[in-house]
This record gives structure tokens, C-alpha cells and sequence, in this order.
């Protein structure tokens, strides 16, 4: 019942979300060294166990992709080397890191498809999973556009990043910023970070780095990020989708379809039981006129 | 650190890591600096981001290439080519900075008649004893420098590891000529000319695999950020060091940048970026065998140094700071012996242990292998992971008849003797070591105070966090109550053999439960004081030769000035050399050398790049590091370098005050063992033949310790060992990997042993991407997974492709990350001056699939490989 509460009611832009308090990342791939600092740091401080002891044979990642386990997650795309070229060179990729992490969507379909409340917008606008609340449905996971969220299938909630709001609140900044040494990861007032991202991305440019842009999309259902990025080539080699969707946005035209479809069904049930009432009342005249005839 | 000490007089960075973010370039290279010391590149990146070149030049493309600007790959081990034609390039199209070279350096200062080069001899210098394989340096002083009477330098003792003090030792090197022309072809300027003519760009493409316009694109950028108004600066690590010719790359890099001006100045200099935490520390106050703290070398037999007289004559200089050499041993013996060192003693010199012969970590374990050593102590160390050779290591320790490990963890050093692969073999059996191995259980850095020295000479101090648990105690605790314990051994038998352990003076107060050293008192003793009325002294300048000071490091006088003032152990930062955060040795200055940042007259060379300067009004040296350098001595000050004493002798232009001449040297008259001037020679297992020097392949005076069980491949070109082995380590291990393989954020990292390839040499070999491989060379066998990545890439060298096969070292059969023990492929060997073997260019084979299982039959099957190739 409260799914279709919430797919009738969504989705709707929290007005809270643009207070002064509202934070955000802005991670700058064209500053991430590959360290991992941010991933060691996010296990630390929330204590999220090891995801497994597997070498992937894929680069220098070894933890895959963010999950149950991995907030933080450092993406290694090797491209073409050129002796003479370093990867700071505009000219073509070389070997490209980005850390990645829970976008903390404006509108964030792990959030619209929660069913229990677990869900919640903080005060920092950002999207915060409550455990102990979690009743492990799975909705968030097949809601989230990014395949951020995941559920632990041992205990069978889902987890994700918490942007350290227990940090926020006691004044601290996340535990991933803090640990990065090259300020790849900055946090801060989401708006200031916004502005200074364009600027970054215009001396980028500027510089020759012509394939750098900002993946933050605010012209699809999801209408922003709180966790954006600066990347360089196709965003889709850090496993950023093109034209992310909040998937209730197909749930609205889905839920108007069933309901036009139900009420033409409806009507044509109605039409077809009074088309009957009809004949067979015109039947009855008939055999009315002939019992009279 | 010889390559830095001789060429500048200290055996340190010579600049900070935070003022790396005002150079104009910066190149790195024998170093992934962003690897493995990400928290240090914030400056690099951050100088990146204002507008300076990064230029990485190392045969991997890394994570430090994937920021840099530039990326050079070369043939590992052809560093000195590179290197060399850098300075050729300086020298044949005009770019050295003229006034200082000039000013700064022996660039003017006439060579003797008999001092011939290896361009002269065919590879090797004047003074080659083909017989001893060593040099005699006498031919390497300057014209009409006298030779002291205690000849040959701590740096050419056959059995010292030349970590000792420098400059002065084996002549007066404040006696010399000058040629204020250059021109006359014996001046160091001509020399330097002749030496490295041949070291030209097409050198470089054929002999190092890197393109010519390659080479000229890194060339001009690093050349072209250098000069009054710009500087330059140079970072390496290991990957320069671990070489059979490491002090000689480091020399081409100090050449270089004395010749573009780069020393002493804002944004310029050598960073020797360190290995570990407090790699630095333990050279200033040392775990050598050769040199007590402070550099002051150990008494040797084969150098005449073990009477008192002759020590003082040969390491005291006449001119500079080491003139007051006296000063500083007799303050080291007074905090040694306290009232037990007199004067009619000689201070307690006798007590000193004579160094004998070659007691080096390396060396000894040979010895260990051979049955002469009885016991050791390995704390904070993994040596049979993290050592060369690491199964004539495992092998060797069964002849112990004790060993004591302190760790956090039970390493593989500790577990040798029940689950080594030798053991896993059968080739030791626990049942028939006799060695008694014992492990205690150390405190985390967290759960001890303490001090590090890091990279740039910076003293930090770290409290302690939380107690140790359980039974684990500190390092100091340790060595303490074990001295204590001993102490009390030798005072119940007071024979002559106990003697230096009753003269010892080991009092330290204790605090708390467990008997914790008050760590204040040590830093005290470490600081220096008065002995009678115990008053903290300022600086070494305090320091006496009569007797009224103890001082346990001369160069940390100051640290801690006063009872509750550990400048060590500030943290607020006032500016952007960190001054207020830590204390950095000599005097906190940051960026030593500094008076060099001033052009003769005293101003500054550029506004833009000032850093110290004369104040004409004040009369005095100021600015915004503490000048390294007489505050009071003014610019024009003649100096009296003939006749005068001490730094007073020194002219108000000499920067370099270690030196008993005051200028940095181009030219190394005394105190390397392989030569004055760098040299390129092949690593002591390499695939070609040296081009340049064909009769002397490999570095003369380099030892190869090659033994039936540490031996080598045939030189040059083995054809079973077709590849390049290379080792390195990475972000996210820590060294041998007892305090990274252990915890799981870590280990899930990198989990396993892996070794890089090429997409061609796997194509050559069928393997596929993930798959096992295994390496050989004539020490050991290791399989490893294969990561095939283009970051890694053959060069041609004469028509022939030369593969190189990267291997990190981390691993071993413990923890929960595992792999084989890639250390066990490297050969022991020592490089002349301070014996460290060659880990970053030898040869290997390698081959598909995973070899040797434990097991049955093993052994045999690993005997039969490893005779066949060896």
C-alpha cells in the first residue's frame, strides 16, 4: 500500500534540500593519485568489513564497484600510453582514477521506493539509510539509477554510504575528504562547490584538457547530484550513466496507463453490460411484441 | 647518503616537501612518488596546478606518471646515461647558471696533473688497483691540496660503508687553485665537459630506449625552469638508490643541479624522498654499523682511526664546521659514559667498538649463513621477506642458535623455522634447528611516544594514544630494561671484556606500571646540555671539546631548548615551510644551503625566488627560512680558507659551510669509493654489454658476493634469462607487509602477488591476462599472476627488444593477503659506498603456469630448476 502511496504522490522535490546546510562532493578525478586513502578511511571509520580477497586481474582494482561493503570506490581505467606523455597531458587518456560513491541524488529513487521509511533526507540534504529501520524489501536497489545501494545478502538489509553524517553533525567532514591528500575529494556548501567546479572545468579547458566535463545531470528525472564528479572521456568508463532516471518516473506514467487502462476496461465492461441490458431488453421487447404478436 | 653528502656536505634532502609547491619543474624520477609517498605529492600536485612542468621519468608508466606532465620510460639501470646527457645537454647549449656555478661551486678549481678520467682510461679513474678492485683517491684532490697524514677516507676504507661525515677527511681541501676563466683544461669546469661529451641525446635513444625528442621535450622543460628567476627541483627514491651505482646517479642529479643553480634555493633541490617513516632518523642516530649519531664515523682498523689522536686528525677538518669535530665526539662520549669519560681516558674512546670488517646489514647475513654469528635481534624488520635473496636469509637463521623478533604481528621471520617454503620443501627441518626463537609482542606507533625523523630532516614527535595491550611494550622499553639487565650482568664480573658495559651510563627514570622510560629524559640527553649544572643547550654552536656538555646527536642540538619545549612536538604551522610544525635538523632551517638563495653580494638572485638575504641596515641574515649560515658573517667577509680555523675561515659566499672549502662540489676530491665523477656501467646482471666503457661492464668497485648460494647469471647477456626484473612496492602494501597484509582494509587492496608484463611479451608467451606465470633467476622460482597492462613496455636497444618484467615485493606466506616471496629472486650484493644491493635492474626468465608446489618431490623438482638455469 505505501508503494503506491509514494509512486501516486512522487516524485517531488524535498524543500528542505536547498537549505545553507546543504553539502555536497565534488570529486575531481583529474586530481585523484589512485591512493585508495578514501576507500581505507570509509571502512575505517564505519566500519564496513573487507569485501573479499579476490585479485581481479582488472588494473589496480581489486574491489570491483561499490557495494554492500565498499562505499568508496576507486575506479582505475587504463587508456593508450605514449612515451613522452604523462596522464596530465590534454592529448589523449593514460590511466584515469576516480573515486566514486552514493550520489546523494536530488531526487533519489532509493528514496522514493523505500517502503519502510528506512530512507531519509537529512538536514544536509543528503539521502541517509537507516538500518535499523531497513526491512530488506530490495526496493532501493533496483530503484537506485547508479547501482549504488545493495543489500548484504547474509543479513539481508541494505547498506550505503551515510555521508558520515554522524561526522557532519559533530562539525567533521566526511571521512573520505579528510583522508584525501590531494583535495580530489572536496566537501562542502554544495552551491560553493558547484561554482568552483565551473571554474576548475573552464582552467581545465583552458589548458587544453578538452575532453574534462562535469557529470552532475540536472536535465533527467534525478535533476542534480550532492555527490557529483569531474572526469575526463566518456563518463560511462566510470560507470556514470549517460541519462540517469529515477525509475518512478516510469512508475507515474506506468500507474496513469493502468489507470486509463482500467477505467477504458471499466468502461468498456460498463458499455458492453449496458449494450447487453440493452439488447436483451430490446430482446424482451421483441418477444414482448411477439408473445403480444 | 654519500651522492648528497659529498656533493653538499650533509647526507640529507636538501629542500622540504612543502616547498616542492614553488618550483617550476619537478622531476621525478627513481621514485612513484605519488605511490609511495602519496601524502608528500599534495605539493607536487599542487605545484602542478600552478602552472609547473611534472616530468616522471621511470621505465613503468604509474600513478606518479598518470599526474605528471612528461612521461620518459627508460631501460631500467641506464639512469647514468640519462642523467649524464642532461648535464651535456646543460653543458653544450649554454644553460648553466653562470654566477653560480662560479660562486657555489669547485666548478674553477684546478685538478692535479696525474688525475685521469675514465674517457682517458677506457671506464675506469686514475687510481684503480685492478688486484684489490678498490681506488686509491689520491690522484682525485685538487692541485696542491696536501694529503693528511691519516690517508684515505672513511668513504675508502674497505670495510666502511661510507655513511660517515665528509668533506676534508683524506686532504685539506681548503687548499686548492683556482682558474676564474674556466678554461684551463685541468679546471673542474673542463673536466666536467670532456667527462660527459659522449653522453649526448642519440646515447640516450639507443642505450636508455628513449626517442630523441622524447629526451629533448624533458631536457628543455626541466632546463628552461631554471635560473635567477626560476628553480627546479629533483625527486628520487629507492629506485635510484637500489642500484650497484646508486651514490653515482645521485651524484649526476646533485651535478645537474648545481649547475642550473638549484641548490640552496626556493622550489629547487633534492629530495631524497625515504623509504619508511623514519628512514632518516636512523642514519642521523643510527642502526649502521659505521658511524655513531650525527655522522660521526665509527674508529676503524684499515684506516688508522683507532687511537684517539688519529681519529681527531683524520675526521678533523680545518675549515668549516667539522673543524669543530672534537666538540661533537667528545659531547657523544660524555652522554655515553657520563663522569666515567675523562680526559686522561681519551673520553672513554677505547670503550668504542673497532669496526673490523664488513658488519653491514648484507654482509652479515653471509656470515650468519657461514656459522659465525650466534644470535640477533630483529625488530621492526621482516628480513626474510623484505631482504634480498630471501632463501639464503630463511636458510641462514637456522644457524642462530637464538633469535629474538619484536613485532605487532608473528612475521615470517618469525615463523621460518615451522612454515617457510624451505621447510615446506623439506629442505630445513623444524626438528633439527637448533635456533631458539623468540617473539615478543611490540607496541603500535599509536601506542608508544616517540620520535620520527621523516624525509625532509623533520623531527616529529607523536604521543601516545592509547596503552599497548597485553604484554607488548614499547621499543625503548625493550632496549632499555635489556641494557639494564645486562648492566647488572657485567657489574657482577667486573673483568676487562665488561668494561664498556659498566663504563656505560644508563639512567634513565621510569614511570607508571610497566617501568616506561621517561621518553623527556632521552630527548634531553639527545638535545645536549651543560654536565654540571645540567642546563638544555640551543645549539650545536654551544657544543665543548672539554668535557662540560653531553650531546647524544649533535645535529638535533636545539629540538629542545628547554625542560618543557620540544620543538619537535609543535604542530602550528606559521607559514608555508611549516616552521612551528616539527623541528628540522640543522637549526630548523628547511631548505638548507639557503645562503645560496642570495646571490655573493647577499640580495636575493630574484624577487620572485628570495628565500634568505643580507639585511644591510641590521647587518644580519634574515628571511623566511632560518638561514643556514653565520647570521653575522657579512657577504664580503674574506674568509681565511689557508690559514683561518672553523666556519670563521669561510668566506661571507661560501653556502656550503660542511665543506671545508664552502662550495658545493661538481667534482668529489674525497669520499666516494667508486669514483669522483659519475660514471654509467651496466647493473651487475644485465642483458647488453656497457657501450660505453666496454672493458668494464659493471661498476669496478662494486662486490657481487657470489657464492654457491647467492649466485649470479652469466654477465652479459645469459640467454637463459632473456628479460629485465625489475621489483617495486605499492600505495597500499606497507614494505615487507607485516603491518598491511594483516589488516583486512588493506590486504583486500591487493591480495595477491601479481608481476606486470607487456601485451607483447605476452603475446610471445601466450599468456593471458590473470593467468600464472613463473619467474626464475639463479636464486629463486616465484609464480605470480600476470597483469598484462600497456603501462608496461619493451624498449629496443640495438635491434633488440628487451622486455622488463615489474614484480612488487609485499607478500609473503603469512597474513591474509599471501604471495611468493618476490625478494627471492634478488641476488646479495653490495654497491661500494653504501652497500645496498641491486633490486631495481637484473635478469630473470619467465614462463607460463605455476611451478613448484609444496609437497613431495618438491625439493628435487626445485633443486633440478634451479640448477639448470644457475
Amino acid at each position: 500500500m505505501s508503494t503506491f502511496i509514494h509512486a501516486m504522490n512522487a516524485p517531488t522535490e524535498n524543500p528542505d534540500i536547498h537549505s545553507s546546510h546543504t553539502t555536497g562532493f565534488f570529486t575531481d578525478s583529474t586530481l585523484c593519485i589512485g591512493c585508495k586513502a578514501c576507500e581505507v578511511a570509509c571502512k575505517e571509520w564505519n566500519d564496513v568489513p573487507e569485501d573479499g580477497l579476490n585479485l581481479s586481474g582488472y588494473s589496480y582494482d581489486n574491489t570491483g564497484s561499490l557495494s554492500f561493503s565498499t562505499w568508496r570506490h576507486v575506479k582505475f581505467v587504463e587508456g593508450e600510453i605514449k612515451p613522452g606523455d604523462g596522464g596530465n597531458s590534454g592529448n589523449h587518456l593514460s590511466w584515469e582514477f576516480s573515486s566514486d560513491v552514493c550520489k546523494h541524488c536530488e531526487v533519489a529513487g532509493c528514496l522514493e521506493a523505500c517502503p519502510t521509511g528506512a530512507l531519509v533526507r537529512t538536514e544536509f540534504g543528503s539521502v541517509f539509510l537507516q538500518p535499523d529501520v531497513c526491512n530488506g524489501c530490495g526496493y532501493c536497489t533496483v530503484n537506485c539509477p547508479f547501482g549504488v545501494v545493495q543489500r548484504n545478502e547474509d543479513d539481508g538489509r541494505a547498506f550505503k554510504c551515510t555521508f558520515c553524517t554522524d561526522r557532519q553533525k559533530v562539525g567533521l567532514e566526511p571521512a573520505c575528504a579528510t583522508a584525501c591528500p590531494t583535495k580530489s575529494i572536496m566537501f562542502g556548501n554544495l552551491e560553493e562547490l558547484r561554482e568552483h567546479a565551473q571554474s576548475r572545468l573552464s582552467d581545465l579547458h583552458g589548458k587544453g584538457m578538452k575532453d574534462a566535463q562535469i557529470y552532475d545531470p540536472k536535465d533527467t528525472s534525478v535533476k542534480g547530484l550532492h555527490a557529483f564528479f569531474l572526469v575526463r572521456g566518456d563518463p560511462r568508463m566510470y560507470n556514470l550513466p549517460p541519462k540517469p532516471e529515477v525509475p518512478i518516473v516510469y512508475q507515474k506514467d506506468a500507474w496513469r496507463s493502468a489507470v486509463i487502462g482500467s477505467g477504458a476496461f471499466l468502461l468498456a465492461a460498463l458499455i458492453a453490460f449496458t449494450g447487453s441490458r440493452h439488447s436483451s431488453r430490446s430482446q424482451r421487447k421483441v418477444s414482448a411484441r411477439r408473445s403480444r404478436a | 647518503m654519500p651522492g648528497l653528502g659529498t656533493s653538499f656536505g650533509r647526507g640529507g634532502a636538501t629542500t622540504a616537501q612543502t616547498d616542492l609547491a614553488r618550483a617550476d619543474a619537478i622531476l621525478i624520477m627513481g621514485s612513484s612518488m605519488a605511490e609511495n609517498h602519496p601524502v608528500g605529492f599534495q605539493w607536487v600536485m599542487e605545484a602542478r596546478e600552478r602552472g609547473a612542468t611534472l616530468i616522471h621519468v621511470d621505465p613503468r608508466f604509474t600513478r606518479t606518471s598518470a599526474m605528471a606532465d612528461i612521461w620518459v620510460p627508460l631501460r631500467p639501470g641506464s639512469d647514468i646515461i640519462f642523467l649524464g646527457a642532461l648535464i651535456n645537454y646543460v653543458l653544450t647549449n649554454n644553460r648553466w647558471f653562470d654566477e653560480y656555478v662560479r660562486h657555489y661551486t669547485n666548478a674553477t678549481f684546478l685538478l692535479r696533473q696525474d688525475f685521469k678520467d675514465t674517457e682517458d682510461l677506457g671506464g675506469v679513474f686514475s687510481g684503480w688497483d685492478e688486484e684489490k678492485r678498490q681506488y686509491d683517491p689520491t690522484s682525485w684532490l685538487y692541485e696542491e691540496s696536501p694529503e693528511k697524514e691519516t690517508r684515505g677516507a672513511t668513504g675508502t676504507a674497505p670495510t666502511a660503508g661510507g655513511h660517515g661525515q665528509r668533506g676534508g677527511e683524506a686532504s685539506k681541501s681548503n687548499i686548492f687553485i683556482k682558474d676564474e676563466s674556466m678554461q684551463d683544461p685541468r679546471c673542474v669546469f673542463q673536466v666536467l665537459k670532456r667527462h660527459f661529451a659522449r653522453y649526448t641525446p642519440e646515447m640516450v635513444e639507443e642505450y636508455c630506449g628513449v626517442a630523441q625528442d622524447v629526451f629533448l621535450k624533458a631536457a628543455e622543460a626541466f632546463t628552461n625552469a631554471s635560473g635567477p628567476e626560476k628553480t627546479a627541483a629533483i625527486c628520487y627514491a629507492v629506485g635510484w638508490t637500489q642500484h650497484s651505482k646508486g651514490p653515482q646517479i645521485i651524484r649526476s642529479a646533485a651535478i645537474l643541479q648545481m649547475l642550473l643553480g638549484n641548490i640552496g634555493r626556493p622550489g629547487g633541490g633534492i629530495l631524497a624522498l625515504r623509504g619508511h617513516a623514519s628512514i632518516q632518523g636512523s642514519t642521523d642516530i643510527p642502526t649502521l654499523y659505521d658511524i655513531l649519531p650525527g655522522y660521526l664515523p665509527m674508529p676503524f682498523f684499515d684506516v688508522g682511526t683507532y687511537t684517539w689522536d688519529k681519529y681527531l686528525e683524520k675526521h678533523t677538518a680545518q675549515t668549516g664546521i667539522w673543524a669543530s669535530y672534537e666538540s661533537y665526539i667528545v659531547s657523544l662520549l660524555r652522554a655515553y659514559y657520563g663522569d666515567n669519560a675523562k680526559k686522561e681516558n681519551d673520553w672513554g674512546f677505547d670503550w668504542l667498538p673497532r669496526v673490523t670488517g664488513d658488519h653491514s646489514q648484507l654482509g652479515y647475513w653471509l656470515q650468519m649463513e657461514d656459522g659465525k654469528m650466534d644470535g640477533l635481534f630483529v625488530i621492526g624488520q621482516n628480513p626474510v621477506v623484505g631482504a634480498p635473496n630471501g632463501r639464503l636469509q630463511r636458510i641462514a637463521l637456522s644457524k642462530l642458535k637464538w633469535l629474538v623478533v619484536r613485532d605487532m604481528v608473528e612475521t615470517e621471520t618469525a615463523s621460518f623455522w615451522y612454515d617457510s617454503p624451505e621447510v615446506r620443501r623439506g629442505e630445513l627441518d623444524p626438528k633439527s634447528i637448533a635456533t631458539e626463537v623468540f617473539l615478543m609482542p611490540a607496541a603500535g606507533q599509536a601506542e608508544k611516544s616517540g620520535m620520527f625523523t621523516n624525509t625532509q630532516r623533520l623531527l616529529q614527535f607523536h604521543n601516545k594514544a592509547v596503552d599497548p595491550p597485553g604484554d607488548a611494550r614499547s621499543d625503548t622499553w625493550f632496549i632499555y630494561h635489556l641494557g639494564r639487565l645486562l648492566k647488572d650482568k657485567a657489574a657482577r664480573n667486573r673483568s676487562a671484556r665488561n668494561e664498556p658495559m659498566n663504563a656505560l651510563q644508563w639512567n634513565y627514570p621510569t614511570e607508571g606500571p610497566t617501568a616506561e622510560p621517561k621518553i623527556d629524559e632521552i630527548d634531553w640527553e639527545i638535545n645536549g646540555f651543560t654536565w654540571t649544572d645540567r642546563k638544555l643547550i640551543k645549539s650545536y654552536k654551544e657544543l665543548k671539546s672539554d668535557g662540560s656538555t653531553a650531546c647524544g646527536c649533535w645535529i638535533y642540538a636545539g629540538f629542545h631548548p628547554e625542560p618543557t619545549l620540544n620543538k619537535a612536538n609543535q604542530r602550528e604551522p606559521k607559514d608555508y615551510l611549516g616552521h612551528g610544525w616539527g623541528f628540522a635538523w640543522p637549526n630548523d632551517s628547511r631548505v638548507i644551503y639557503n645562503r645560496a638563495s642570495a646571490a655573493p653580494d647577499g640580495k636575493p638572485w630574484s624577487e620572485k625566488k628570495k628565500l634568505v638575504w643580507w639585511d644591510e641596515q641590521k647587518k644580519t641574515w634574515t628571511g623566511l627560512d632560518r638561514p643556514d649560515f653565520d647570521l653575522r658573517k657579512s657577504p664580503d667577509h674574506p674568509g681565511d680558507l689557508r690559514n683561518g680555523k672553523g666556519v670563521d675561515a669561510l668566506p661571507g659566499d661560501a653556502p656550503f659551510i660542511l665543506h671545508s672549502d664552502g662550495v658545493a662540489w661538481l667534482f668529489v676530491n674525497s669520499g666516494l669509493k667508486d669514483g669522483p665523477l659519475p660514471a654509467h656501467y651496466e647493473p651487475l646482471e644485465s642483458i647488453i654489454s656497457n657501450p660505453l666503457y666496454p672493458d668494464h661492464g659493471t661498476n669496478p668497485a662494486a662486490q657481487t658476493k657470489q657464492r654457491p648460494d647467492n649466485p649470479y647469471a652469466k654477465q652479459p647477456n645469459d640467454p637463459r634469462f632473456p628479460y629485465v626484473l625489475s621489483t617495486y612496492r605499492l600505495t597500499e602494501h606497507h614494505t615487507a607487509g607485516g603491518m598491511s597484509r594483516t589488516l583486512p582494509h588493506l590486504a583486500e587492496l591487493q591480495p595477491e602477488l601479481f608481476c606486470e608484463i607487456s601485451p607483447e611479451l605476452a603475446g610471445e608467451l601466450g599468456i593471458i591476462n590473470g593467468e600464472w606465470v613463473t619467474i626464475t633467476t639463479p636464486r629463486g622460482i616465484v609464480s605470480a599472476h600476470a597483469l598484462v597492462t600497456s603501462r608496461v613496455r619493451p624498449v629496443t636497444i640495438g635491434g633488440r627488444k628487451i622486455h622488463t618484467v615489474g614484480i612488487p615485493y609485499h607478500w609473503g606466506w603469512k597474513g591474509m593477503a599471501q604471495g611468493d616471496v618476490a625478494n627471492d629472486l634478488l641476488a646479495i650484493s653490495e654497491e661500494p659506498n653504501v652497500r645496498i644491493m641491486e633490486t631495481k635492474a637484473l635478469v630473470c626468465n619467465l614462463t607460463r603456469g605455476h611451478r613448484f608446489p609444496d609437497g613431495a618431490g618438491a625439493l628435487e623438482q626445485f633443486q633440478r630448476e634451479i640448477q639448470r638455469v644457475a
